[in-house]
């Protein structure tokens, strides 16, 4: 991998704290966090649970918004966006891929892929030309009209991956992608996003307790309590 | 892709969807039957005539007015033909085999140009003083024919009362009334010179043509004016508004009748909102899924309107479809109660409103709340 200390990061952080109301109580989730992510890595967001990595990630993806400082990806201030220009952002520029799948069960594993680009202009003929492809490239060409009820927890694992990554986006954010697998699905997921980092140069940020899902990754990152921890690898 | 979501959202749970569009059919139907009872209720007045008023005693409709008031009446200005009807309430058979009779005067037919009688027939009845006239809609359901005797027993006027069939007239088109039966009034009065004398010489209610529909109120208080004072004060009116008096005996049934219709769809109104708050609340993570991949909340919004919409067109269509057969059995039940019964187009315009109107309060609660919950609160959010 290329040094990534030379290039502008991709994902700026700066001073980001977040806390949640419970119970008419303020819980501090995040406190002053700051941290650069340059485009081509591969990061590990690892800690505890309630440590706060999954809010971290919810914020760079421009699902849920910090109570104060900065958060600039690829340059742009995500937290100064309305609600539409959020959804339009996350469309163009964040694929998702969620512990349990989060398919929709009444469409099929190629109409799963297919929903994220419904909010481009691609016709008809260019979405199906790359959902086939991305759907080939996660192996589940023979499973595409399957129901996401008809496939293995694995094989809906890479329907997600293949629909987070069907419209190219800027950054990929996985929420424990294989928190729900089995060992080998897990694997193979897990490979298969390696790849995408090591052959297609993809931004991939990962939330996981996982030590050994983490080793995939290029660097590790710890939160603890809300706060970043020098235990970066 | 949002077309394929909403029908596919709407039978994901086929039991719960039939059973939701079993209760809109029901409810669509139910509102349309009622909806034709009233305008049953009121057919007899919407096809009245403006260039007919109907002059009849002040106190009540009970009383009659003399006879000798004919022709005071044909004197008023503006008054063209006058002709006198009574009330005979004759049973036929059996009480529930009720039609309406009325003891008329020759000109009656002059006055109402939308039953249609042959020349033969009409010459033939008024040439036998015992012979009667009946409508096509009341021949047809007790196969009256010309020449059968019609026997009746008088409950107003005692007595057993034998009628021969003169003639069938038919009404000009098929919205016209023809469930009734008239015969001579002059026979009736010298039935009663005979019976009972002091009720000779009466008439229910005198129908008024008058050439200039237009001058219809100045010839009712004319009328009226002639008569103050009198021992039988007039009460005169355009036909229609005589109706509606009719009608209005019977105001709190129809009213009743009224507020069941929108109790029905009050009631699937909170059904439908109850099957889409559920749908809703089981898809908040799909939704939240939605609006992470970029998805608005509006879109989540028309999701669930649209899945409310699909449910209610299945249900309002397949009402719209049974309404004109229900309407068709609720007539052979119901009977002579209701002449015309017959399912008007402004009753399909109000089932189709009804069902839209079904659909979109029923999704406005769960689609706002959808399209407002967070996405991580939504996330996290177990169907």
């Amino acid at each position: 991998m290329a040094s990534t200390e030379a290039m502008s990061p991709i994902v700026e952080i700066r001073n980001v704290t977040k806390a949640y109301r419970r119970g008419g109580q303020i819980v501090p989730v995040l406190t002053d966090i700051t941290l650069d992510i340059h485009a081509g890595e591969f990061t590990a967001l690892m800690g505890p649970s309630g440590s706060g990595k999954s809010t971290l990630l919810n914020l760079i993806a421009g699902i849920d918004r910090p109570d104060a400082g900065e958060l600039r990806v690829d340059g742009l201030d995500v937290t100064a966006l309305g609600e539409t220009e959020l959804a339009d952002w996350r469309a163009s520029h964040i694929g998702f891929i969620f512990q349990f799948y989060n398919l929709m069960p009444v469409l099929t594993a190629f109409e799963n892929v297919e929903l994220p680009l419904m909010l481009t202009p691609l016709s008809r003929a260019e979405r199906r030309e790359r959902v086939e492809l991305t759907l080939a490239m996660v192996g589940l060409t023979d499973r595409q009209e399957h129901y996401p009820s008809e496939l293995s927890g694995g094989q809906q694992q890479r329907v997600a991956i293949a629909r987070a990554i069907v419209s190219d986006p800027t950054l990929i954010m996985a929420d424990e992608p294989t928190g729900d697998l089995d060992r080998v699905s897990a694997g193979d997921v897990l490979g298969f996003m390696r790849r995408l980092n090591d052959e297609v140069g993809k931004t991939i940020i990962m939330v996981t307790h996982d030590a050994q899902a983490a080793k995939m990754a290029r660097r590790i990152l710890h939160l603890e309590k809300g706060v970043l921890t020098n235990g970066e690898r | 892709m949002l077309l394929k979501l909403i029908l596919r959202n709407a039978l994901r749970h086929q039991l719960r969807t039939t059973l939701t569009v079993v209760g809109l059919v029901v409810a669509v139907l139910a509102y349309g039957l009622l909806q034709t009872v009233i305008e049953a209720w009121y057919a007899g007045a919407q096809a009245a005539s403006n260039a007919r008023l109907i002059t009849r005693n002040a106190i009540s409709l009970v009383f009659p007015l003399p006879v000798s008031y004919e022709a005071r009446i044909r004197g008023v200005e503006g008054v063209a033909t006058v002709a006198r009807s009574s009330w005979f309430v004759g049973i036929y058979q059996d009480p529930r085999k009720f039609f309406a009779q009325f003891a008329v005067s020759d000109n009656y037919l002059d006055l109402y140009p939308e039953f249609v009688l042959r020349e033969a027939e009409r010459q033939a009845w008024q040439r036998d003083r015992k012979g009667c006239l009946v409508g096509r809609q009341l021949a047809d359901l007790y196969g009256f024919k010309v020449g059968d005797v019609l026997p009746l027993r008088g409950t107003i006027f005692p007595g057993t009362w034998e009628f021969v069939v003169r003639g069938i007239f038919d009404g000009s088109d098929s919205s016209k009334i023809t469930r009734h039966m008239l015969f001579h009034w002059d026979y009736l009065n010298e039935t009663l010179r005979k019976t009972a004398k002091p009720r000779m010489d009466q008439v229910g209610i005198y129908i008024v043509g008058i050439a200039h529909p237009e001058s219809a109120p100045a010839i009712a208080r004319a009328i009226d004016s002639t008569f103050r004072n009198s021992l039988a004060e007039t009460l005169t009116e355009t036909e229609q508004a005589f109706q509606l008096g009719f009608i209005a005996m019977s105001n709190e049934i129809i009213a009743a009748i009224r507020i069941v219709s929108y109790v029905v769809i009050l009631i699937i109104m909170a059904v439908m909102a109850n099957t889409m708050a559920m749908s809703a609340r089981e898809r908040t993570a799909e939704y939240a899924t939605l609006k992470t991949l970029g998805f608005t909340p509006r879109y989540v919004a028309v999701l669930i309107v649209g899945e409310s919409l699909a449910i209610c067109a299945v249900g309002g269509a397949l009402a719209l479809l049974a309404t004109p057969l229900a309407a068709e059995l609720f007539k052979h039940f119901a009977g002579t109660y209701f002449p015309v019964f017959k399912v008007s187009t402004l009753t399909f315009w109000l089932q189709a409103a009804c069902a839209v109107a079904v659909a979109v309060a029923a999704a406005v609660v769960p689609a706002l709340r959808a399209s407002r919950v967070r996405i991580v609160e939504g996330l996290r959010a177990i169907g």
